[in-house]
């Protein structure tokens, strides 16, 4: 990992993150991180929840402090001048935060006044934001109006108006339907190819870093475990991913193991995870294998590997089997929906 | 210049909320009407002829003061708000300072409190008080000085408190105290010295006494002068300005 962040080829990025450390009490919430993020990027911040995204990201937003290290944001340092850097970017945070009791456009003007937009600049501004992620028709209603995925696009608009240099994104999707949640993937496409910006986002959905980001850091309590770009995450796994499922998963993966036969193992809850090199001609030895230990198979299938499987190939563990984020989404949504 | 424009954003905000609580507009028209009425007849008898002025014109002013005081006291509730419902992050992750924020909300709040308590005035023809535009206009300032102080007591609460519910309750705790005090209801030499002295310290006492002088004219003899009156209020609110821009400054 440390000789593919050397590799950077700009060497003042914009962002450029050194030793961040967090901590709370005696937990150590993020633990000294190293990385940069390229001009015009689209970086993504994936792991479970309770992994330090939130945390860092915070520390990038200046919202929090860094217990050590620090980050320079375009030159800035956010230890020093966190105002400077406040003007600088945009957030969207993972919690809803727009005032619902004013319409769109207000709360876009709101923001621009805030942010000292000059009035003549701001006016254009909103409408291109408005059009950028379709909401032009229903800028003058009401906020409570909106839907929740309305809400999350007005509030991307909302982070583009000052013209910031980096747009961050927490959990840009949580608690939306996956139809939303691919159109909210479309304005991010659109907005960093139109926009001359830096996206910086955190998600613990594997689809929405493989689809949306440039390069991806994953990130498990607190420590960064892979970073690069999501293609190059998954061809490292060097192979494809067999999934068999059968009631005796402990006699096969030892039977497995001792032929050698396997790169990488994992074994979950009545399932066998394998990454092998051909993957095609191993299915059959799996079945013969399983047929000499007297094992019933269920079921078994092939696929390429996703961030889902570097995830476990890192950790051991899967994503989703944490706990907090299924949580996490539905106060979401329960809080989008009050009034 | 930009945190001018932050404290009139945040201002605008709090005004245009208010316009569009349809509910809180309703019962503001109500609630006072409730007051000179239902309990100004009720003790009309009983109270009028110790004061040589008739109870309901009496308490007229006390209950413009009651009205400013609970508003204002419960625009302390949108601090609250703001967070339970997100949009405080927006407001302090950008780039004005935290007395910016605190400012204009208090000016927002004194706003929405005042418009409140001028609505008191359509009443003053029920209670017989004959006000010309110039009592309204001189009343003005009078209205918003006591606001200024108070919206910061609702706004520094609010920001100490954790929850809504706790907020309602403290709310209540405040309220009552400063309003009996001031002698809104009944004039201050019916109280025994001790609650006399009490009462000197409800920065409303000056407030209603001030509002008496100007809408009774001539009928109310004042407590004080009423530039030493304006003098207390002033100072009551550069301090709890003060106070609440500190204490604000320090919450999450």
């Amino acid at each position: 990992m440390k000789e593919k962040l050397s590799n950077l080829t700009n060497p003042h990025p914009m962002i450029e993150i050194k030793d961040l450390t967090r901590n709370f009490g005696t937990l150590v919430a993020v633990n000294s991180l190293n990385f940069g993020v390229e001009e015009g990027e689209v970086f993504g911040l994936l792991g479970p929840n309770g992994a330090g995204k939130t945390t860092t990201l915070s520390m990038l937003c200046t919202i929090l402090k860094p217990t050590s290290g620090t980050a320079i944001i375009n030159g800035v340092d956010v230890r020093h001048h966190p105002s400077q850097v406040r003007k600088m970017i945009g957030i969207v945070f993972q919690d809803p935060s727009i005032d619902d009791r004013l319409t769109g456009r207000e709360n876009l003007e709101m923001h621009a006044n805030l942010y000292g937009v000059p009035s003549t600049v701001g006016k254009k501004r909103i409408d291109e934001v408005l059009g950028l992620v379709e909401l032009e028709d229903k800028a003058d209603l009401l906020m409570r109006t909106y839907s929740g995925g309305m809400r999350r696009r007005l509030e991307i608009a909302r982070g583009l108006i000052h013209y910031p240099k980096v747009l961050f994104l927490d959990e840009p999707t949580i608690g939306l339907d996956p139809q939303t949640r691919e159109h909210i993937w479309t304005y991010i496409s659109a907005l960093s190819k139109r926009e001359s910006i830096t996206i910086v986002l955190t998600t613990h959905y594997m689809e929405e870093a493989d689809k949306l980001c440039d390069r991806v850091a994953i990130i498990d309590y607190g420590n960064i475990i892979a970073l690069d770009q999501p293609e190059r995450l998954k061809e490292g796994l060097e192979g494809d991913v067999i999934t068999v499922r059968t009631g005796s998963v402990r006699e096969l993966s030892e039977e497995l193991r001792q032929q050698g036969l396997v790169k990488d193992l994992k074994e979950t809850d009545g399932e066998l995870k394998l990454v092998v090199k051909n993957g095609a001609a191993i299915m059959p030895r799996i079945v013969e294998l399983a047929t000499g230990l007297g094992v019933h198979i269920e079921s078994m299938s092939m696929r390429e590997p996703t961030l889902e499987d570097v995830f476990l190939h890192f950790t051991g563990r899967e994503i989703r089997t944490e706990g907090g984020e299924e949580y996490h989404g539905l106060a979401a949504i329960k809080r989008r929906s009050i009034r | 210049m930009s945190e001018l424009r932050g404290i009139y954003t945040l201002w605008l905000r709090e005004v245009k909320r208010y316009g569009r609580e349809k509910t809180r507009l309703i019962s503001s028209f109500i609630q006072p009407l409730l007051w000179l009425i239902i309990f100004g007849s009720g003790m009309r008898l009983a109270a009028t002829g110790t004061t040589g002025i008739d109870y309901q014109k009496f308490i007229f002013p006390g209950i413009v003061s009651q009205t400013l005081l609970f508003t204002s006291i419960f625009m302390g509730i949108s601090v609250i708000w703001d967070r339970e419902f997100g949009f405080m992050k927006e407001i302090l992750v950008a780039p004005i300072s935290r007395a910016s924020v605190f400012v204009g909300k208090m000016l927002g709040g004194s706003t929405d409190a005042v418009i409140q308590g001028s609505f008191v005035f359509v009443y003053s023809f029920l209670v017989g008080i004959h006000l010309g535009l110039d009592t309204f206009l001189l009343s003005l300032p009078i209205m918003l000085l006591i606001t200024f102080g108070m919206v910061s007591i609702g706004l520094t609460i609010a920001s100490l408190m954790e929850s809504l519910e706790s907020f309602g309750v403290i709310q209540t705790f405040v309220n009552l105290p400063l309003f009996f005090l001031s002698g809104a209801l009944f004039p201050l030499s019916y109280f025994p010295q001790w609650l006399g002295w009490v009462s000197a310290v409800d920065p409303l006492t000056y407030g209603v006494d001030a509002l008496r002088t100007i809408i009774l004219s001539g009928q109310w003899t004042p407590i004080l002068p009423l530039y030493y009156d304006i003098l207390v209020l002033v100072v009551f609110d550069a301090t709890m300005i003060l106070v609440g821009t500190l204490i604000f400054g320090r919450t999450k």
